[in-house]
């Protein structure tokens, strides 16, 4: 069972982070990971992304086509993302920065309003911790738990009093996306 | 010691201090540059030696002249300052002093640009300075081989008193894996230099270290010796990976991440009733030619994935060239991506099935005809 997905959003909003999290955390659960950023002359406010591949098997390819699964934190990411997704795969979309709804229909859509909902947990940087979380509960490739056992094991130090604002976040995702598609 | 999520550059670099390193001169460039940041920040921290030249010319001269006091050190960097360092590399194999050397490939010709390739495998493994020299070249394939790999390159380094280059394209170097890092080498043992080392001659007839010499029957015999060493290296350190080749009738080879690749699309072959196996060679000098003729006595056909125009293929026609049954060839095909892109399964995939279609059928040599110098009706 093989799991690619890509994160996308501009620099600084968290994308690249939010993909190691998700690698920790299927390190942490025994799996085969692996997680390749876009590197490249790249400028502020440009876009960033990175390919996370989960596997209980050897990977071969980091990168790929079609994920299966994608958080897409701008609009020029969903523009980007939206046409590449494998049909079926779980799209997270942060409503609260991307105006248009995505147009293909056979993809399970998330729209989460990230950025609203990490200014209600009272910082706004939370917004990539909610878009995991929304991800985790559409495709089912880790638990929540184990996402929240990673971050607890995995921020640096200076961070850990963060640790019960980013589970908060990652609760609210993984909630919002499970009421979207029951 | 437990895995821990490490970026392919970083992990090389940490691999590399618990192998000893004593000194690493360098100069940045993408998509190596987290190797040489690592090494700024932690060996000072260790007092070691953490030096960013000028360019790569002085990198790789300062490598040589560190080299000499027998000490473990090494330099990092991508393509093109690679090539500025092949007067250097020349250099230092006819001086017999080990080093080690990282090349994270990226694409090119030119300043090409900075995403993943594999076009520098001719020149580091057939020698892109001037001369007759060899390097041992390894091939990593996952952030965990890098580390495993960049010590063996230590240990080789100094068994043969030769250059070791790990080779690897700048997907790995940009790449984070759960990998497992080894305890420090052992530090008595990288105490004392060896006899040859330049460290003062007090007490003792000085050493010398050169790569000159003038009367050409010594520059001979000195040639004679190298070549005996390289003979020996091709005869004891092959190291290469296989998957599914014991009944495999059609057989992928590939190196680093084309090979990692290459083995996806060979599980999806099987999947589909195919008899694929996979060979990824992990030392490219020397090469597991011996294994190739081996497989080509089972084999119908080659397919040899590169991210070049096709580099290593030469290498895999040598190897199977008349080794099939009867003194027949089998297929050797070729497929690969340049630029900068990686090839998907999906490719190679296709590539694989296009071979099982036609392999088998020895091609006939197309005709060679070549212009007399005045550039009139060619001769045959």
């Amino acid at each position: 069972m093989q799991t690619d997905l890509i994160i996308s959003g501009f620099g600084g909003q968290g994308a690249l982070f939010a993909g190691q999290i998700l690698a920790y955390a299927a390190m942490d659960e025994g799996l085969h990971v692996t997680w390749i950023p876009s590197y490249g002359p790249e400028m502020r406010g440009g876009t960033a992304h990175c390919t996370v591949v989960i596997s209980d098997d050897e990977i071969g390819s980091p990168l790929v086509r079609n994920p299966a699964a994608a958080i897409v934190l701008n609009q020029p990411s969903l523009d980007k993302y939206e046409p590449l997704m494998a049909a079926g795969g779980v799209l997270v979309v942060n409503s609260s920065l991307i105006p248009r709804r995505p147009q293909r229909t056979d993809l399970r859509v998330v729209e989460v309003p990230a950025n609203a909902l990490a200014e209600e947990l009272g910082n706004v940087r939370l917004a990539n911790v909610v878009a995991v979380g929304a991800l985790v509960a559409a495709a089912g490739v880790l638990s929540v738990e184990a996402v929240e056992r990673a971050l607890a094991a995995h921020l640096p130090e200076r961070h850990k009093h963060l640790l019960p604002a980013n589970s908060q976040a990652l609760r609210r995702g993984a909630a919002l996306a499970a009421a979207a598609l029951a | 010691m437990a895995k821990q999520l490490l970026k392919g550059n970083e992990a090389i670099a940490e691999a590399a201090i618990r192998a000893g390193v004593q000194a690493y001169f360098g100069y940045p460039i993408t998509p190596q540059t987290e190797l040489l940041e690592y090494m700024a920040r932690r060996m000072p921290e260790l007092g070691r030696v953490f030096l960013q030249a000028e360019s790569e010319l002085a990198a790789i001269n300062m490598v040589y002249g560190a080299a000499c006091t027998g000490r473990r050190v090494m330099t990092s960097s991508s393509s093109p300052g690679v090539s500025l360092m092949q007067e250097g590399l020349s250099y230092i194999a006819a001086s017999e002093v080990p080093c080690v050397i990282v090349d994270v490939m990226r694409g090119g010709p030119g300043l090409g640009n900075i995403a993943p390739a594999q076009g520098d495998y001719t020149q580091i493994v057939k020698g892109g300075g001037h001369g007759d020299y060899r390097m041992i070249v390894l091939a990593p394939a996952t952030v965990q081989e890098a580390v495993d790999l960049t010590r063996l390159a230590f240990d080789l380094a100094d068994k043969y008193r030769m250059i070791a280059v790990v080779l690897l394209d700048g997907s790995l170097g940009q790449m984070m894996e759960p990998a497992e890092l080894p305890p420090f080498a052992d530090g008595a043992a990288l105490g004392t230099p060896p006899a040859w080392a330049l460290t003062g001659a007090q007490g003792r007839p000085k050493n010398v270290v050169t790569s000159i010499h003038l009367v050409p029957e010594d520059e001979e015999q000195f040639n004679q010796q190298l070549q005996a060493r390289y003979a020996e290296i091709a005869r004891t350190e092959v190291r290469c990976h296989e998957y599914a080749t014991a009944d495999a009738d059609l057989i992928v080879v590939g190196f680093g991440t084309a090979g990692r690749v290459a083995q996806t699309a060979v599980k999806q072959a099987r999947a589909q009733g195919l008899k694929a196996g996979l060979l990824r060679p992990i030392t490219l000098f020397p090469f597991p030619e011996q294994r190739l003729a081996e497989l080509a006595r089972q084999a119908r056909g080659f397919l040899v994935v590169e991210m070049n125009a096709g580099q290593m293929v030469d290498d895999v026609r040598l190897a199977v060239s008349g080794q099939g049954r009867g003194g027949l060839t089998p297929a050797v095909r070729f497929y690969g991506r340049m630029g900068g892109i990686v090839p998907l399964p999906d490719e190679v995939l296709g590539a694989l099935k296009a071979l099982a279609e036609t392999a088998g059928h020895t091609p006939q040599p197309s005709p060679v005809s070549c212009l007399p110098l005045d550039g009139g009706p060619v001769a045959r």
